[in-house]
């Protein structure tokens, strides 16, 4: 029967271990991306600066994520989650025959629920200060910085699509994980009725 | 009588968070200072930032969430609905929070490399309610964490936690 696997085999290969498996692939893929793309990004570039005379002074200015506290959140918990990810997966393959007993599931359905939020809350400030980078803000007079760091902005905009992807991937790894925890606990309250009187 | 203090203790959990959620919402929208310098003048509302609206409106979709679900009646069916929507709910306040965060940041310590030069100096008590507004939301999302979790535990057989 489908519930026992769950419990006792560690999963086997039923459909939802499948699914599983799958979605954290995928999600480990697209947050590893975007931990790796912005993490890479500088831009180093010679511009005018003044003119005295007729010789242009230049100036080289790079364009880091360094300097941006939230790039380096950023990069830093998207690499958290592709870690726990990898970590779910090697968990989810090399323990097919261990039981699981009480408390495991409900910890990696707690732990793939935190981690959702952890990446929504990453993905999430990195493109709201990248969008000031693009479009500038009047008000406090902070000028763009897009015109003129074309790559720079470019890379950014291809993390912070993959981290995008990875916040719904991880939603639905979430989703996945608690119906496995409720499919595991109505075999079990289906048992103890059975059991006790 | 365990479950009884059980549900009076998230009860009481979640008109904190609604209580918090409503406080970042208010503070953040009454923050506005004029302030003017030589013969320019200046205002700094929440609506010049593009965080600060979504920030606002967040904590307005989590007051109005909580305020709903304190009404709940215990036996419904709309319970395992409540876990996903927590989740929710926990992802836009973590979402929200780091937006202002990171552009309050931004304004009280500028940015050298991209030449932005920091506003707090220019206007320190709209910095102040900001802050504010910050930390209410902190622990608004505080408290959502323990809501998920009580949530996902009251629905999934409490009977798990205590198989050996």
């Amino acid at each position: 029967m489908p519930r026992e696997k769950i419990l006792f085999a560690g999963g086997g290969t039923t459909k939802s271990w499948k699914l599983l498996l799958g979605l954290r692939i995928l999600a480990f893929i697209a947050t590893f991306a975007a931990a790796i793309v912005m993490g890479l990004n500088k831009e180093t570039k010679t511009l005018v600066v003044a003119t005295i005379g007729t010789i242009p002074v230049k100036a080289t200015l790079t364009a880091n994520f360094q300097d941006t506290p939230a790039f380096v959140f950023f990069v830093i918990a998207n690499a958290m989650v592709s870690f726990h990810n990898l970590l779910m997966i090697a968990l989810q393959i090399f323990s097919r025959k261990v039981e699981y007993k009480g408390f495991r599931l409900l910890s990696v359905a707690i732990l793939d629920m935190l981690n959702a939020t952890l990446v929504s809350a990453a993905a999430n400030g990195a493109v709201f200060i990248a969008e000031l980078g693009k479009n500038g803000n009047k008000h406090a007079k902070w000028n763009k910085v897009c015109d003129r760091f074309s790559v720079y902005c470019d890379h950014g905009r291809g993390a912070l699509i993959a981290a995008f992807s990875g916040v719904i991937l991880m939603i639905l790894v979430s989703a996945v994980s608690i119906s496995r925890l409720s499919i595991n606990s109505n075999k079990f309250s289906t048992a103890a009725a059975v059991a006790s009187p | 009588m365990v479950k009884l203090t059980k549900r009076i203790g998230a009860l009481v959990l979640r008109l904190v968070a609604f209580g918090a959620a409503l406080a970042a919402l208010i503070v953040m929208v009454t923050s506005r200072e004029r302030a003017s310098f030589f013969a320019v003048s200046l205002e700094a509302k929440y609506t010049d930032m593009a965080a600060f609206k979504y920030f606002v409106i967040a904590n307005a979709v989590v007051s109005v969430y909580s305020f709903l679900v304190m009404f709940l009646p215990k036996e419904s069916l709309l319970w395992k609905f409540v876990v996903v929507l927590d989740l929710v709910m926990t992802m836009l306040l973590t979402s929200s929070l780091s937006a202002a965060l990171a552009v309050a940041q931004v304004g009280k310590k500028g940015n050298a490399n991209a030449g932005w030069l920091p506003i707090c100096g220019q206007v320190p008590k709209f910095c102040d309610q900001v802050t504010g507004a910050l930390i209410a939301g902190f622990v608004a999302l505080v408290l959502y964490v323990l809501l998920l979790l009580y949530s996902l535990h009251s629905v999934v057989d409490p009977f798990l936690l205590q198989k050996s």
